[in-house]
């Protein structure tokens, strides 16, 4: 089984890649994938990044899908629905933290619920 | 009243003119409680959709509806593209296979882009957006439906608006301090709505 693909979406292409310098310290042979900014590369998120950003980062494990504020939970949404897949699932996770512990758990070789778990929980206890 | 796929075409345009002529308005009301990009971001959706539609040929009402909704869903951005896209691809489905339109089946299919804009934004009628201005317009769609009900319905709610205070989208984030503000999601719905009514009109 390969490890649990990871997109991250923020409204700026700025948070997600310093985010993924983040994890490559502490796992960088999953696949994380960003979906940063609009088509336009401004401010905001783009239905078409996530979708690719999830097609780059599918595996047999899945993707764990983390956003950050509003609009990007809907457009996660929209992409979800409109994807082949159905291994899929959009985290309910801070950002950073989120990423981060859901990444460490990927690397671990654990299924896509154990790694959404786990970033759920990231800021608890 | 009585809606075919060149209504359609008409409607989206009037919205367009609409959304072009008052894009500065909208977008210093969103400055005031949002991010202030939703003037721009309707006004290119939404050019976008003319584009895409004017003088394409289309079966019925609901192809149409349908190229409105992927294009708003894809070009639009911010919140009010994944939830416009919503509500088209619902109004789209549900009227999917007729021909001609009336009001009894554009309501119910207005009701289901409702259900599914809830369902996206995660919102309830009293939160300060669009659903707000939708949920009593829909109500407007009876047998004695008549364009002038539809606008009033439609700028009465809008301005509603203004006294809530915001508990979804990123006015929330505002708390207190988004009131006395209009929600601008609202208004660009309120845009929609008069250009709907004045497309009827013009068809009778």
């Amino acid at each position: 089984m390969k490890s649990v693909g990871i997109v991250l979406i923020s409204h700026s292409p700025k948070v997600v890649e310093g985010i993924k310098d983040i994890l490559n310290q502490v796992a960088n042979d999953v696949p994380v994938e960003l979906a940063g900014g609009t088509d336009q590369g401004g401010i905001g998120t783009s239905i078409e990044k996530i979708q690719s950003a999830i097609d780059r980062a599918h595996t047999d494990s899945g993707v764990l899908i983390i956003y950050d504020l509003g609009s990007a939970m809907m457009n996660a949404e929209v992409a979800v629905e409109m994807s082949e897949f159905d291994d899929i699932e959009i985290a309910n996770a801070p950002l950073l933290e989120g990423a981060y512990v859901a990444a460490v758990e990927s690397s671990m070789g654990k299924s896509l619920s154990e790694v959404q778990q786990a970033a759920e929980q990231a800021l608890i206890d | 009243m009585e809606l075919h796929v060149q209504d359609v075409i008409t409607w989206m345009n009037k919205t367009n003119e609409r959304l072009q002529s008052n894009k500065e308005y909208l977008t210093s009301l969103d400055q005031a409680v949002g991010d202030g990009d939703h003037g721009i971001n309707m006004a290119r959706g939404f050019n976008e959709v003319v584009q895409k539609i004017d003088g394409a040929d289309y079966e019925t009402v609901s192809d149409a509806l349908k190229d409105v909704a992927m294009t708003l869903m894809s070009k639009v951005g911010g919140a009010a593209g994944p939830l416009y896209g919503t509500a088209f691809l619902k109004l789209s489905t549900s009227l999917k296979g007729k021909d001609s339109v009336d009001q009894e089946s554009f309501k119910s299919g207005l009701e289901e882009a409702l259900a599914g804009m809830k369902q996206r934004g995660k919102s309830d009628e009293g939160e300060k957006t669009l659903v707000d201005v939708w949920s009593p317009v829909i109500e407007t769609f009876t047998n004695s439906f008549n364009p002038e009900d539809l606008v009033q319905t439609a700028q009465t709610a809008m301005e509603k608006t203004k006294d809530m205070k915001a508990t979804k989208g990123r006015a929330s984030y505002l708390g207190d301090r988004s009131i006395g503000h209009l929600d601008p999601g609202s208004v660009s719905s309120f845009y929609l709505f008069e250009s709907l009514a004045e497309t009827v009109k013009g068809g009778e």
